[in-house]
């Protein structure tokens, strides 16, 4: 290719080089500043900050002061885990029944359950507050869990969809044919090749679910706050410096659950495809 | 078959229950004719559509997605031409810093722009230390602000389908063009981006969806004086406690939103079908 060294080529490299560089630093700066941010030592938000201490973290962590921040964090790590727990179940079962409906049907059902990843979840978050309340239901975690489990299920269909699409179908035929049960065969055969498919979305849905806002808009409530709406109230009226705090423990704990799940599963090139 | 429907039956009932159901229920709401919901009409529909401020509104809200398409378009391509070009071992770090951002909360993202865009934040920083303005630069509460902070917080959903199809590229495809004559600038237009298509088209339908419906970023990072469709939904909802008009503005976002995705996802279809070169796999 670099047979004829000319303008057209140099000016490609430059232009795809320079943008590329500016993606990266466009995805990356962001949450270094936010990580610097947090430490900073001063009560109004600035960048670079001023001083470094951990006052900001240890504001955070303090039962009394923090306590609502606390409860919140507690009310959307318990709705993200059952949330997460209800997809992967539901969602794991329903991918392998889809993998195994050819053509036309397969492709639809699909469509349908992926639908939430392109709808906007604002609509749907009103939708589920009108139908619970005409239900005559009060705003309850349980609530929701169940708005929750909806927009987020598609991640795990994604991601087992895609392991069972690539599991060899002659393996579960010779376990078959030595013998065994189609019970015996799932658990002993196609479920360990799919585990790290089931793991990976699991994971992702669990996140997608920590990281709501148009469904927890709608059907938090004061006493069923969520970590992301608090943070939003907090952003909104005074810039409380422990939004740093708790942005900056947020990212460091993506981080190390990613570093994780990338060992145990190839998280990224899951998400990918 | 009979076991296939059993395990898709649970999901599907749920669904029917917990997804389908809440959303006709909106589009019945929407044709109530008041605020106590005592009678059937189209008084809420023809109060949304006659109004000339809502379709500023929607058209303020659809162009919003569509530049933060474009900003994501610009710079996620190029980083993804290099993702293509890269070793195994860089393509791991590369697909490690696209993902991280989608795994830290769309709040905290949130966040760093007001950090970053805000009076005495970087931006401004940077600009008065080198001299290039007197005053700080207003950004936070203005569409460009709005534009720059959506295009880092969605970048991420572009990208992931976008290098999926970029990796499958027959590598020997892309040297066929060049040794055909053809300037990488070609070749990237005429082989590399129609190949492409099908994942950039799945990525701007994820980034549409997603920058129309960001009500956090919308309402922090914009400002009251930006309105778009989250904002006034949100408000006639919980505020204004108004359930027909805030299904009717819902269903107008569910529809619009559907309707530019469908327009995507077709063009898609037809870029793909112009490649000029063989297609691999």
């Amino acid at each position: 290719m670099a047979r004829r060294p000319n303008l057209g080529a140099a000016s490609y490299v430059l232009v795809v080089g320079l943008l590329a560089a500016l993606a990266l630093l466009i995805l990356v700066g962001p949450v270094l500043v936010v990580l610097a941010t947090s430490l900073t030592d001063s009560r109004a938000i600035r960048f670079p900050p001023q001083g470094l201490s951990l006052r900001w973290y240890e504001l955070l962590l303090d039962t009394v002061r923090s306590r609502p921040i606390h409860r919140a964090a507690g009310n959307t790590l318990q709705v993200a885990a059952l949330a997460a727990g209800l997809a992967t179940l539901l969602g794991t079962a329903a991918a392998i029944g889809i993998s195994t409906l050819r053509g036309r049907l397969g492709r639809l059902m699909d469509a349908f359950f992926l639908s939430p990843l392109v709808l906007p979840g604002l609509a749907f978050g009103l939708a589920a507050l009108v139908y619970f309340t005409l239900l005559r239901l009060r705003p309850s975690l349980e609530l929701l869990v169940i708005g929750h489990f909806i927009v987020i299920t598609p991640f795990v269909l994604r991601t087992v969809g895609a392991s069972m699409s690539q599991l060899d179908p002659a393996l579960p035929e010779a376990s078959r044919s030595l013998g065994a049960g189609p019970w015996r065969t799932f658990r002993r055969v196609t479920l360990p090749l799919i585990a790290p498919g089931i793991a990976a979305g699991g994971f992702l849905a669990f996140m997608a679910s920590v990281d709501n806002v148009p469904v927890s808009l709608f059907l938090s409530s004061a006493r069923t706050d969520m970590l992301p709406i608090r943070m939003w109230g907090m952003m909104e009226s005074t810039l409380d410096v422990r939004v740093a705090a708790v942005s900056g423990l947020l990212i460091l704990a993506a981080f190390l659950l990613m570093l994780v799940m990338e060992r145990l599963t190839g998280l990224t090139r899951r998400i990918r495809g | 078959m009979r076991l296939a429907w059993g395990l898709v039956a649970p999901l599907g009932l749920a669904y029917a229950a917990f997804f389908l159901a809440p959303l006709l229920i909106l589009g019945v709401v929407s044709f109530y004719q008041d605020e106590a919901m005592t009678e059937f009409g189209t008084a809420q529909w023809r109060r949304f559509l006659l109004d000339q401020f809502h379709w500023k509104v929607i058209g303020d809200t659809l162009l919003l997605g569509l530049k933060t398409v474009a900003a994501t378009l610009l710079l996620g391509l190029p980083l993804a031409l290099v993702y293509r070009a890269a070793s195994a071992r860089w393509q791991r770090v590369l697909l490690f810093i696209v993902v991280m951002p989608l795994l830290t909360s769309v709040v905290v993202r949130t966040f760093a722009w007001i950090v970053i865009l805000g009076r005495e934040g970087l931006v401004n920083r940077l600009v008065l230390d080198l001299g290039l303005a007197a005053e700080p630069l207003r950004l936070l509460q203005t569409e460009l602000g709005l534009v720059i902070s959506l295009t880092q917080i969605e970048m991420p959903l572009l990208l992931l389908p976008v290098l999926a199809v970029m990796v499958r590229i027959d590598p020997n495809v892309l040297d066929a063009s060049a040794s055909l004559g053809a300037s990488r600038w070609r070749t990237l237009f005429r082989v590399i981006l129609p190949l492409a298509a099908p994942g950039i088209a799945a990525g701007c339908a994820l980034v549409f969806a997603s920058a129309t419906t960001a009500f956090i970023s919308q309402s922090v990072i914009g400002g009251s004086r930006l309105v778009y469709l989250p904002a006034m939904i949100w408000q006639q909802a919980m505020v204004v406690a108004h359930w027909p008009f805030a299904a009717t503005a819902a269903i107008s976002l569910l529809l619009s939103v559907s309707a530019v995705i469908a327009v995507i996802a077709t063009a898609g279809r037809i870029a793909a079908g112009r490649v000029e070169a063989p297609t691999h796999g």
